[in-house]
Formats: C-alpha cells, sequence, structure tokens
C-alpha cells in the first residue's frame, strides 16, 4: 500500500516544513523548519516521499507487530498498567558515525571508570584514603553493600555491564545525566525497536547503512560464558528476574530466549556445598553465571535484605567461595549513585591519569556544606535527584515546584544532605516524532547507552534505546513516566556487511537450553495456564448459549422459561459465583437475570468471573512466556486486548459481550491449539495437559449435575439436552449418530462414556490418567500410584453405569444414579489436584528467618 | 583472667528443616585488653560445609549450612579467652570537647579517622529522630569535655530506663523505647549511639559477653551469664572508648568482645534462613567461667 498520488507532493512538502522546533533546543534531525542536518537528509526525503498517510499507516502497523510480539512495559502506579504494550515511534533516531565515534570512546571510559570504582569500593578504597571524596558520599547510600565488602577481585573486570544516558545541551555537547549499572535494562527494548522498525520501513533502514545491533548481544553472550568460575565448554547460565510483576519482565524473558539462557526466579535456584543449583523436577544442575535482573540488597536473605522472597538465601557465601558469577556484581548498585558523578573527572585523573572524555550533567552533592548552600540558594534552578531510589522522592524540577513542594524539599535536604544531590535543568534537545494527527511535533529525547565488557575493554552497542517526553515541555523522560521510544540507527561510513537477521524472541534456541527440565515454579505455571483456559472457555460457551437463549424473542419472562433457568443456574455453579441464580435472591436475579450475568463475564474483581479466570490465565502464561513461542504470544496478547474490551462494556448491555466472548472462544482455540501444535512431548507439556484434562472433566460434571439431576419438566428437558450438547460442542456429534430426536440415554453415552468423544468425561479421564503416568517420579513415590487410583476408580464406576440406569429417575424427580457416579468425579478432582501441587509444584517449603538471638535474653 | 565462654544455641523444629543457611559473630576478638586463645564452633547435626573470614569491620564470620533433614539444630561455641585488666583506663582523661572531637571527625584524614566516619552515620537500626536529638542535647552543653558527656549519657540511661526483657523486640523502633523508658542492652546501647552520631560523634555498637557473679555467699549457676551489648565512641587521639550503660560502668575486666559494628544488624550473633521446620522454638545459654590458670 503505497500513497503516489497526484496529491502527495504537497503533503511531502507539509510534513517537514509544518514541524516546528522548539525555541531554545538543539533539534537532532532538524537544523531548521525544512532543513535536516546533513546526516539526517537521506531520512526526512525518504518520509517526505511517503507521506504523512503512509507514516500513520506503517505506525499503525509497527504498533501491531508490537501487539503481535507482546511487547510490553509494566507500570507500576497505574492499575491497568501490567502488560501495558510498549510505545515506539516511527522516526528513528540518527547519530552519524563522526560523532558516535567520539561518543563511543567517551562511553568506555567511563565504563572503565565505573569498573575501577567498584573494585576500589570494595576493595582498597583509595578514592577515600585518598580523600578523592568524602567517605560519607559511600558509606550513607544504601547501596554500599557492607556484607559484599572484599568480594571483587583485584586481578578481574568486576563491572560487566555498564549503560548510560545521554543528552545532547543547547550548545550542542553530549552531556551524561545518569549511569546504570545495578541491572542495566532496555537493551532488549532497543533490539525489538530495531525488528520493529527495520520490518515497518524496510528499504529506509536497508539503504540508511545502519551499525547493526546483533554483535552486540554475540559479546554479551560471549562475555557472560566466559564468567563461569570452573573451565566448562558449556557453562550454565541464566536470568534472574524477580517475576511476571517487575516493569520490565518482558524483556527479562526477552533477553533469556535470545540468549538462550533459563529464566529463574530467586525460587528457582538453591545454594548447596557454596554452589548455586537450578532446581528442576528432574534433579538440580550447577550454574555458572547469573545475569542478575533482581536488585542486589534483595539477592540473599541471609547476608542481604532478610525480608526479600526475590532472592536465593546463601548466595553472597557462593559467591565468596568463588563458585558463581553474578553480572553485574553484588553491591554494584551504589555506583549509579548520582553524587559520583561530580568526581568523575577526579577519578579520571586518579585511576587512568586522563581526562575525562565526555563529561556529564554539572552535579552538586548536597553533603558538602558549600555546595548544599549553592543548592538552596537557586532552588528554583535545579533538578533535585535522590542519591538513591531506596532514599528519598523521585527527582523533582525547582522550577515546577510549588512554594509548599519547595520548603519541603529544603527542610528534606538540611535534614539528610547526603541524601540529596542537584543538577542544573538542562534544556535537552528534541527530535520529531510522529503524532497522531500524522504531523511530526518536538519531543525532549533521552538515549541509553549500553555496554558490555569484552576482553580488556568495553563493547558499546551501536545504537540504543532512546526515549522520548510524553510532552513538549516536559522534561523528565522515563518510561516508568509513560513515555514513547525510538529506535536509535548509528550511521555507518560505509555499509556494513550483512549478517544474519535478527531472530524475535520464541524462536531462538541455542544448545544450552534445557527445555525439557522443568522447575516447580514452571510446572505449577503451566497447569494453572492449562487449568484457567480450559475453565474460562467451558464457562464462555456457557454463557453464549444461555444469553442466545435469553435473547429469543418468545422470552418474555426468563424464570419462566425451564431450560433457561437450569442454564442460568448452571452458570452459577461452574463459575462458583453465588448466591446468584442459586442462593438468596435468586428468584429477583431470574425474573432479570442481565445485571448478574453482565457482572460474571466483566467483573475482574469478582472471583469466578470470565475477567477474573482470563487474568489468571495471562498471569500465569506471561510467568512462563519465555516458554512460549511467538505465536503464542500473540494470542496472549489478543487475550488480553479482549479482556480489556470486555472490561469496558460495564455500562452497556449484556448484548455487546457477545462479539468479544466469541473472538475469545476463537483465542482460546487458537491457544489450546497452538500448545498442542508447538510443545514438545515433555515434562511440560503433561503438567500443561493436566490441567485441562482435569479442569474439562469438572466443568462438565458439574454442568451436567447441576442441571440433570433434578428434574421437574421432563417434558421439556429435550430443548435443555440441546442446550448443553451445544455448550459441550456435541450438538452436530449427536445428530449425527443419534437420528431420532432426543433421548436421554444416547445423551449420556455421548457426552459421558464416549471415550473417542473428546468432550465426554470418560475421555478427560482417560487422559488425565495417561498425563498422569508421565509426570516425573520423585522420592514421595507413593503419591503417584495414589492420584492414578483416585482417577481409575472412578472411571470403573462410569464404566459401571449404563446411560439407561443414569437416566433412570426416582417418583421425587431426583436421578440418584447420576447423581451418585458424577458426586465421585467432583470429590475426586480436586483431591488429585492437592495431591499434584504438595508432591510438585510445593516439593519445598519458602526459606524464612529463624528467630536471632538478641543479646540478654536467655531464655 | 583467662576465661572459658560457652554459648551454646539449640533451635527444635515442629516439622523436619531440609536445609539451613546460618551466620554466626561468635569468636572473640583480639586486641588490646582481650585475647583470645582459642574458639571453636561445633554444629549439632554436622554442617556440610563451614567457612570462616574477616568482615569489613574486622570480626570473625562464619558461615555454615546444615543440608540433611533434621528438627533441632545446636551452635555451641566454645571460647578461651586472657583479659589483661588495664584499669587506668578508668582514668584516662581527655580535655577535648565533644566540639572539638566533632571537627576533628570532619576534617582529620589519618587512617584512623577515616575508618572511623562509618559510625557517624545512620544505620539500619540507629536512625535520628528529633526527641532522640533532644534527648541527647541535655548532655551536650557546650565547651564540654566529650569524655564527661558520655559518661553523664550512660548515666543518664541507666537511671533512667528500666531493663524489662518482656518490652522491646528486635523490631521496636528506638523512639518507642525513649518514650517508654524501657528495654534491654541492645537499646540502651543503640539508644546511647543514636544520642552521639546525631551530634557528629562516632559511635559503634559492642557485642559480646558479661560475667554475672552469685550474691555473696551463692554458688554461681552454670549457663546463667548473658550476651551482652554496649557501645564504643571514638575519642580523638584516644582512640575507641567503651561505654555499658546497662551498668554504669566502662567494661573493662568483664565484659568480652566479639564483634564491633555499626549496630546489631553487622554483628547479629547467629541468624539463619531455613526451608521448612515449621514452628521453632529457641534456647540460648551463656556460660561464662573463670579457669583454675587466673591466679597464675
Amino acid at each position: 500500500m503505497t500513497n503516489a498520488s497526484a496529491s502527495s507532493d504537497s503533503r511531502q512538502q507539509q510534513l517537514s516544513q509544518k514541524y516546528s522546533l522548539l525555541a531554545g533546543a538543539h533539534d537532532e534531525i532538524f537544523a531548521a523548519t525544512g532543513v535536516a542536518h546533513p546526516h539526517c537528509d537521506y531520512l526526512i526525503k525518504a518520509l517526505d516521499t511517503l507521506g504523512s498517510q503512509e507514516l500513520t499507516y506503517r505506525s499503525h502497523e509497527a504498533r501491531r507487530l508490537i501487539h503481535d510480539n507482546d511487547v510490553t512495559y509494566n507500570i507500576y502506579s497505574d492499575p491497568k498498567g501490567m502488560g501495558r504494550p510498549w510505545a515506539l515511534d516511527l522516526l528513528p533516531l540518527l547519530i552519524s558515525s563522526d560523532e558516535w565515534a567520539r561518543i563511543e570512546a567517551g562511553l568506555i571510559q567511563r565504563a572503565e571508570l565505573v569498573n575501577l570504582l567498584l573494585t576500589d569500593l570494595y576493595g582498597p578504597r583509595t578514592v577515600i584514603k585518598q580523600q578523592i571524596i568524602p567517605p560519607e558520599l559511600v558509606y550513607s547510600d544504601p547501596g554500599f553493600l557492607w556484607p559484599c565488602d572484599g568480594l571483587t577481585r583485584a586481578d578481574k573486570r568486576n563491572l560487566h555491564l555498564y549503560a548510560a544516558d545521554l543528552v545532547r545541551a543547547p550548545s550542542g555537547e553530549i552531556l551524561v545525566i545518569a549511569e546504570r549499572t545495578q541491572a542495566p535494562s532496555g537493551a532488549g527494548y532497543a533490539l525489538e525497536n530495531r525488528i520493529v522498525l527495520s520490518q515497518v520501513l524496510p528499504s529506509l533502514f536497508r539503504d540508511a547503512h545502519v551499525h547493526r545491533l546483533r554483535s552486540f548481544f554475540r559479546t554479551l553472550r560471549t562475555t557472560l560464558g566466559e564468567l563461569a568460575p570452573r573451565h566448562t565448554d558449556e557453562p550454565r547460565i541464566v536470568l534472574l528476574t524477580p517475576g511476571a510483576g517487575n516493569e520490565a519482565y518482558f524483556e527479562h524473558a526477552y533477553l533469556a530466549n535470545y540468549l538462550g539462557y533459563t529464566l529463574v526466579q530467586g525460587s528457582d535456584l538453591i545454594v548447596r556445598d557454596n554452589y548455586v543449583w537450578l532446581k528442576t523436577l528432574a534433579g538440580t544442575q550447577k550454574i555458572d553465571v547469573i545475569l542478575r535482573r533482581v536488585d542486589d540488597e534483595y539477592c540473599d536473605p541471609l547476608e542481604l535484605r532478610s525480608d526479600s522472597y526475590l532472592g536465593v538465601p546463601g548466595l553472597v557465601q557462593a559467591v565468596r567461595a568463588g563458585n558463581v558469577t553474578i553480572a553485574n556484581p553484588l553491591g554494584s548498585s551504589i555506583l549509579q549513585n548520582p553524587a559520583l558523578m561530580a568526581f568523575m573527572p577526579k577519578f579520571a585523573r586518579h585511576f587512568l591519569d586522563e581526562e575525562l572524555l565526555l563529561p556529564n550533567v554539572e552535579t552538586w552533592w548536597c553533603g558538602n556544606p558549600n555546595e548544599r548552600q549553592y543548592v538552596l540558594d537557586n532552588l528554583e534552578n535545579m533538578v533535585i535527584k535522590p542519591v538513591s531510589p531506596k532514599t528519598g522522592p523521585r527527582t523533582l524540577f525547582g522550577s515546577e515546584m510549588s512554594t509548599q513542594d519547595a520548603s519541603l524539599i529544603r527542610k528534606q535536604i538540611k535534614a539528610q544532605p547526603n541524601l540529596f544531590v542537584a543538577q542544573p535543568s538542562v534544556a535537552v534537545s528534541t527530535a520529531p516524532v510522529l503524532a497522531d494527527d500524522g504531523t511530526l511535533q518536538p519531543r525532549h529525547v533521552v538515549l541509553r547507552s549500553f555496554l558490555v565488557a569484552e576482553d580488556d575493554t568495553y563493547r558499546v552497542m551501536p545504537g540504543g534505546l532512546t526515549r522520548v517526553s510524553p510532552l513538549s515541555n516536559k522534561l523528565m523522560v522515563s518510561s516508568q513516566f509513560g513515555g514513547v521510544s525510538k529506535d536509535t540507527w548509528v550511521l555507518a561510513s560505509e555499509p556494513e556487511k550483512e549478517e544474519s537477521i535478527l531472530v524475535p524472541a520464541g524462536r531462538v534456541r541455542t544448545a544450552t537450553r534445557y527445555d525439557g527440565e522443568v522447575s516447580s515454579r514452571v510446572a505449577d505455571c503451566l497447569y494453572w495456564v492449562g487449568r484457567y483456559a480450559e475453565r474460562v472457555e467451558g464457562l464462555i460457551r456457557l454463557l453464549r448459549v444461555t444469553q442466545l437463549r435469553l435473547s429469543e424473542e418468545w422470552i418474555i419472562n426468563a424464570s419462566d422459561d425451564y431450560c433457561l433457568v437450569q442454564l442460568l443456574r448452571a452458570v452459577t455453579q461452574q463459575s462458583t459465583t453465588y448466591p446468584g441464580f442459586v442462593g438468596e435472591g435468586a428468584n429477583e436475579r431470574l425474573t432479570h437475570p442481565e445485571t448478574e450475568l453482565l457482572s460474571i463475564i466483566t467483573d475482574h474483581s469478582r472471583t469466578g468471573s470470565v475477567c477474573h479466570g482470563l487474568n489468571g490465565l495471562l498471569n500465569s502464561a506471561r510467568s512462563i512466556r519465555d516458554r512460549l513461542s511467538s505465536d503464542t504470544l500473540r494470542v496472549i496478547s489478543d487475550i488480553d486486548q479482549h479482556v480489556w474490551t470486555l472490561q469496558k462494556s460495564t455500562r452497556v448491555s449484556i448484548n455487546d459481550t457477545l462479539d468479544p466472548l466469541d473472538n475469545l472462544i476463537n483465542s482460546l482455540m487458537s491457544l489450546s491449539g497452538l500448545i498442542n501444535e508447538n510443545i514438545t512431548r515433555e515434562q511440560g507439556w503433561h503438567f500443561l495437559e493436566t490441567g485441562r484434562r482435569l479442569e474439562r472433566a469438572i466443568h462438565t460434571t458439574s454442568l451436567l449435575k447441576s442441571t440433570l439431576v433434578t428434574t421437574d419438566k421432563q417434558d421439556t428437558e429435550a430443548f435443555l439436552l440441546e442446550e448443553l450438547l451445544q455448550v459441550m460442542d456435541s450438538l452436530m456429534t449427536y445428530r449425527r449418530r443419534y437420528q431420532f430426536g432426543m433421548q436421554l440415554d444416547n445423551f449420556f453415552d455421548l457426552v459421558i462414556h464416549d471415550e473417542t468423544n473428546p468432550r465426554s468425561l470418560s475421555f478427560q479421564l482417560v487422559k488425565l490418567t495417561e498425563h498422569i503416568e508421565k509426570l516425573p517420579v520423585r522420592e514421595a513415590k507413593a503419591r503417584r500410584p495414589l492420584q492414578d487410583r483416585m482417577v481409575s476408580d472412578t472411571l470403573t464406576a462410569i464404566r459401571l453405569a449404563t446411560g439407561k440406569t443414569l437416566a433412570n429417575t426416582t417418583e421425587s424427580g431426583t436421578r440418584e444414579v447420576l447423581d451418585s457416579i458424577l458426586g465421585k468425579p467432583l470429590k475426586i478432582l480436586p483431591k488429585v489436584s492437592d495431591a499434584l501441587t504438595t508432591v510438585y509444584f510445593r516439593p519445598e517449603e519458602q526459606p524464612h528467618q529463624l528467630v536471632q538471638t538478641r543479646p540478654g535474653e536467655n531464655s | 583472667m583467662r576465661y572459658r565462654i560457652t554459648h551454646r544455641t539449640s533451635y527444635a523444629y515442629s516439622t523436619p528443616v531440609s536445609l539451613c543457611h546460618n551466620l554466626a559473630h561468635l569468636k572473640p576478638l583480639s586486641f588490646g585488653r582481650q585475647s583470645c586463645i582459642s574458639s571453636n564452633i561445633t554444629v549439632d547435626p554436622l554442617p556440610a560445609t563451614m567457612h570462616n573470614w574477616q568482615d569489613s569491620f574486622g570480626n570473625h564470620s562464619t558461615y555454615f549450612a546444615v543440608q540433611q533433614p533434621h528438627s533441632s539444630l545446636t551452635v555451641t561455641a566454645v571460647s578461651e579467652v586472657l583479659l589483661t585488666p588495664q584499669s587506668d583506663l578508668l582514668d584516662s582523661a581527655s580535655s577535648t570537647t565533644w566540639e572539638t572531637a566533632r571537627a576533628h571527625l570532619q576534617t582529620s584524614t589519618d587512617t584512623e579517622t577515616l575508618a572511623a566516619r562509618p559510625y557517624v552515620l545512620e544505620s539500619p537500626f540507629v536512625t535520628f529522630t528529633p526527641e532522640l536529638t533532644e534527648y541527647a542535647a541535655f548532655s551536650f552543653t557546650p565547651g564540654r569535655p566529650l569524655l564527661d558527656v558520655v559518661h553523664e549519657l550512660m548515666q543518664r540511661i541507666f537511671s533512667e530506663f528500666d531493663y524489662d526483657s518482656h518490652f522491646s523486640t528486635i523490631a521496636t523502633p528506638l523512639n518507642d523505647v525513649l518514650v517508654h523508658k524501657k528495654g534491654v542492652c541492645q537499646d540502651f546501647a543503640h539508644l546511647a549511639i543514636a544520642c552521639l552520631r546525631s551530634h557528629g560523634l562516632a559511635a559503634r555498637y559492642v557485642s559480646g559477653y558479661i560475667e554475672t557473679l552469685p550474691p555473696p555467699g551463692q554458688e554461681k549457676l552454670a549457663g546463667a551469664d548473658a550476651s551482652h551489648a554496649w557501645f564504643s565512641v571514638y575519642v580523638p587521639y584516644l582512640g575507641w572508648m567503651d561505654f555499658d550503660p546497662t551498668n554504669n560502668q566502662m567494661p573493662i575486666n568483664q565484659h568480652v568482645i566479639t564483634a564491633w559494628g555499626r549496630d546489631y544488624s553487622d554483628v547479629t550473633p547467629l541468624k539463619g534462613v531455613v526451608f521448612g521446620g515449621g514452628n521453632h522454638n529457641l534456647e540460648v545459654s551463656v556460660d561464662m567461667a573463670r579457669l583454675e590458670e587466673a591466679n597464675n
């Protein structure tokens, strides 16, 4: 789809001509309105040729790709912030090769300095002894971890990863405004941005001679491999994440996949014999290197923060024993203290006897009395930052402070001067972004650059993650505030040799990956993906049939239609949303069922509702996203979208939910199809299928029990049977097989006994037995036969009861045999689930702290 | 005087523990008046791994892990320590005013003073509040010698606060201790440290043992001694001087030091993380016995 129409010329003119530069700030792309910087000329010409309409179309295309890859960024403060789609602007930020060479050299020098500082601070501390920095700067930062003192190696490079946020001042000078050493994030997003943009603007990208990112990740992989303390050809490396709730969880899973590492949480690891081990259901494996995305102080509840549940008890000792390397090492968060930037020129002379190549923004540490006074005297021109996110409020702009805020911050600075730094407010440079109306708008930009150690130096990613301020007059740029990002194109002076195409997440498999081995946590998640997917699908099928009957024009009063009443009662029982159509107030609700139905569909805070179940599914699935294929991730992203649509329809008619519910059924069917086609038949798959079969067995049993055990209107029951067959997706089969209309014994044969019908109860139980047999055997040997027998006994009882006996009705209108036969799985299946949980999902209790002895308190 | 100190800590669990990691500061230090002749930690059941090292504050740290299922854990530290009485310490006089000491800390660049700088700052268990600063201010009159100030602080805490082992826990904020005027030796040490640090002075937490003598005419009961805590203040040119606010004395002859740090969190005698275990019961006994050779 191109727009090479006759009118495009005038539109082309408009796009770059209409862009107005922000006064007082440098622009990265334009030298003046309509005039691009020389190295950006090509880009602007190309964009003008495409025109605003085409660009908007491509921008939608980018958004679709991001959605399809389920690229998300979680915003903590936003209740709807979990799984928020990543935002990418279509226009890349361009950097000329000359300028990049200078930036690169400066970044390498800074990374080296920070590395030397890390080694020094946790070693001889010459910077304190020789009075290069005041000791308080280090000791009052909670990021200085005393238990890690002495763990750095003087003979080795200690800092493996480094990132810096760069801005351009009005003078044109590039300045560092922040450094990231704790667990620098964003490289994965930069890679994803590149993949998306190179797909959306393929010819532009190809012709622009852009440096590729792939080599950076190859170096990262090599470097991490070489960090293994023991000599081995196949070092085991894991990426440690806090979990699916973390802001950058997408990136953790993405990078783990891209680099071929196992994604783990603290509870997946254990320290024994001073080594770190990965726990899988098949046994444990020694881990050599941990790529850390958990903040260092949370990494070991024994020696660091005792209240942490994200870490691994004994991890510090494993490091001390030299048996594992952590990148970046524990304790490196101190290096992010912005006060250190004030001393960078001195560090350069102290450690390297060099001048600092790449300056940072001027920084005043309030711990120094003179500087503090200067800051207080010029507060309105300052940006005030806490030395660490742990010590204070977020960044404050003097120019935006109310009088009240200003006096509060003054008080705080005076009370705890060591904990604050100030920097001048810089009019950061801008770059054009494509606005929703198809025009170009200036926005402030910050570039995060990434470095990884390589041999005796560092390698800089030729590119980076450019983030954009939300509004042109807003200087704050942070993904946490909902900013947009850009791809960053570092232009090569000559075309770079084409390397193999970047492969998106989910398609990379390397030799060091051990897919077959799942940890308890992963097994648990897979099991619940199976259960939630089936639970929601079953409930939606029932709801859909119920709603369609409700909308039949001959239904005037819902409570008068026997069939509808039985369906509504089944809805309450299936979803366990009592009292609903069963308990107190049921008659009222049966007369006007719409409100209750709407709530069962859309109220995500109501346990048992469709949206509640879907959120459970999304959480479980995203917790193991590194194990899902990219197609599966797209379906997950679709489901997320449908949940949104449903939740938005709270105030509208019940009928508005039909479409989204239909879409959901489709997505859930795709999910189960993909899982069947894409997951290898290993442990993980058996856990997933166990969950699915178990849930469908419960669902079918409870549906039949709630609708057919008691019957007062056998004459109209045929309609009900038809609806039930519809719910169980077996109506066609029934009609094909039995030509003579609805008969209860035939019905039971099909939905209960027929072991070839994938919707029948027996089918579920047969499959369940098969899957349980394939689950790994753990020490608790007695458990599995028990689960087996529970299920097979039930199956035998069902086989012995014919369709006719099940249909028998007593005088009081109760089907007692049916009741007792269906009672068995309802009693047994939850026990099977409990047994699985005990044996597989919680093989060990959570670690906890021992009561500590206090002096003077003998018991 | 020569002592044998036996410090036994036992945990009994309601369900078995599959794995435990522990960190101990139980081996006495050697310095000036105190020399540690021997110190051994035994763990029952036998730990799979045990490692000793010197931590950042100069203390003996011990890590160990028990990796087989167990329902109780007993850690016994037996140490022999020789104390050389230095009664002249009690007479040590220093006319250095607290203001001079404070200025000295801020400006002096000798190794010892620089090393004292971390102890001027807040730490996990020692945070400043206006109430604490105000309580301390009473003793910080202008131009007063630092040692006078500290002696008075010690005395005030001793006389104004009740020793009450039921009032506070590890988690009790210092301000509550100040408001209720109750606590244990640990609280009093932290309180005094906060008073000194909030006035710009360096103070550290000292963990150790104190010998308790039976009332005249009675036999001493084994295991009745206690682990103990007090504080130390940095006095320019003199060095670190210890004060025990629980007993209103300068620890010289009956105090044995195991570790010092910014506060309790740096030198916890024994802590651990266990997998499993259910509920657990803790029992501690300390015995500080004079040895025969003492008279030699």
